[in-house]
Order: C-alpha cells, then sequence, then structure tokens
C-alpha cells in the first residue's frame, strides 16, 4: 500500500514536471521530448493501476505513433532555430490566471468526487475487452473504425503532393 | 494514507490545466496540438482511475479510454495534414497569420 503511494508520488511528480517543461519551452522539438517524458509517465500510472492492456496502447500508439507525428510535423514546419515565435506577458497572465481557475474548480470537485464511496477492483484485460467491443460496445467500435478510415482518407487527401498539374501539362 | 482515487483525480487536473495553459500561450500550431494531447491525456487518467475504483464503471471505464487514445491519434494526423498545408501555403505556422477565415 505505502509502495503504490510512494511510486504514484515519483511519477506524478515526473508527469507534472514534464508537462510544465511542454508549456514553457520555446522551441517545439524541446516540448516534444517533454511531451514524451509525460506520455511515458501516464502509460507508468495506467501499469501501476493494474490497466497493462492500456498501458501497453499507450506506449505503442501514442509514444510510437502520435509522437512521431509531431515530431516530424515540428521539424517540417518549422523556418529555423532562431525564428522561435513568443508569447506575450500579458497573454502569458492571462492564460496562466484562467488554467489557475479551471484547476481550483477541478480540485474542489475531486476533493468532493473522492468523498464517494469507492471498491478498488481489477480493470479488464483483453479478453473481457475484446468481447465487449463485439457485444455490448459494438456501436462506438464500428463508428471508431468507420472514422478511422474518414481520417485515412481526408489526411491523406489534405497532405497530398501539390502542383501536380504542372506535372500533367509537361507530360506529352 | 493510501493510494485513493482522489490523487489522480488532482493530477489528471493538473495536466488538464498544464494542456490549457498550453493551448492558449503557444503560437506555434504544432504547441497547440501538443496541448490538445496534453488534455486528452487528462482525461484518459480520470477514466482509468474511475475504472479502477467505481464499481459498475469497470468495462465502460477501459472501452472509453481505448476510444480516446485511437481518437488522439485520428485527431493528431488530420491536425497535422492541416498545418502542414497552411505551412506549404503561408511558410509559417503562426496561429496568429490564419486570419483569413473570419465569421
Amino acid at each position: 500500500m505505502i509502495l503504490d503511494l510512494i511510486l504514484f508520488t515519483i511519477l506524478a511528480t515526473l508527469i507534472a514536471a514534464s508537462a510544465i517543461g511542454v508549456v514553457v519551452s520555446a522551441t517545439i522539438v524541446r516540448s516534444a521530448v517533454f511531451l514524451l517524458f509525460t506520455l511515458i509517465g501516464v502509460a507508468l500510472l495506467y501499469f501501476l493501476l493494474g490497466a497493462e492492456f492500456l498501458g501497453a496502447t499507450q506506449l505503442i500508439v501514442y509514444v510510437g505513433g502520435t509522437m512521431v507525428l509531431v515530431v516530424f510535423g515540428g521539424m517540417l514546419t518549422s523556418a529555423g532555430p532562431t525564428n522561435v515565435l513568443r508569447t506575450k506577458t500579458a497573454e502569458w497572465v492571462l492564460a496562466g490566471s484562467v488554467a489557475a481557475v479551471v484547476f481550483a474548480m477541478l480540485v474542489r470537485v475531486s476533493l468532493r468526487l473522492g468523498e464517494v464511496p469507492t471498491a478498488v477492483g481489477e480493470i479488464p484485460g483483453p479478453g473481457p475487452l475484446g468481447v465487449a467491443f463485439l457485444t455490448t460496445h459494438l456501436l462506438p467500435f464500428e463508428i471508431v473504425s468507420v472514422h478511422l478510415l474518414v481520417v485515412l482518407i481526408g489526411a491523406a487527401y489534405l497532405a497530398r503532393a501539390k502542383h501536380r498539374p504542372r506535372n500533367e501539362d509537361a507530360r506529352p | 494514507m493510501t493510494l485513493e482515487l482522489t490523487h489522480f483525480l488532482i493530477l489528471s487536473a493538473f495536466l488538464f490545466a498544464c494542456g490549457l495553459l498550453c493551448i492558449a500561450t503557444k503560437r506555434n500550431a504544432v504547441g497547440i496540438l501538443m496541448g490538445v494531447e496534453l488534455v486528452l491525456n487528462a482525461a484518459n487518467i480520470n477514466f482509468v482511475a474511475f475504472t479502477r475504483y467505481l464499481p459498475g464503471f469497470r468495462l465502460d471505464g477501459s472501452v472509453f479510454a481505448v476510444l480516446v487514445i485511437v481518437l488522439a491519434a485520428a485527431e493528431a494526423a488530420v491536425a497535422l495534414a492541416i498545418i502542414l498545408n497552411f505551412y506549404n501555403n503561408r511558410g509559417t505556422v503562426d496561429v496568429d497569420k490564419a486570419n483569413e477565415l473570419k465569421g
């Protein structure tokens, strides 16, 4: 029990520190590295909670897939190491106060939710999850699969190579 | 003192606030995308914590946590395609320069 708490404290410190790093980093690649540490910390948190399948999914999809996309996007769109977009101090103050107010509200709600009686139980593994996806939760599963197809086509259409008409003109 | 639901909820609230701050302050579109990822991860921590600590939410929480991960990946793919298009047209990813579509 006390080991759980110690591990949670270490992981929470890692996650919170890297999340702050994402916010305050000026360059996009540095933000991406901090985001990587945050995502790994969240995956370890899932392992701590006993959700091994979700932790593995988080590592594969987020750390392996989404982060590569974000890093590629950051590198393809960076105009050079000296061209860093700065934020005004007034914007920092305004956004920081809004975020602090939201954080305070969420903590207040969380403390009230903490009084709800809880019972620690096992998180379902891949087996019950797969059965649930094909029986009781079939509709969200189908929606998300069609959504993935739409996203695949849409992303390929949006990011296609430009200036194709000029090539066609050159063709005999 | 044991590990309770409240600990996870407060960590998730902090992650959400960081994501919100990131979305509001970054001028680089890719940075804003990172803020969205932080917010989605905060929501996912909540889902998994509720799955563990609330009886009657065991299956739904896991299912929706998986769906959130899938949707986050899809959202990142589309957003990066849009950002690359914007960069091809304008030569920058400063969101303040995206001021032609006004409604």
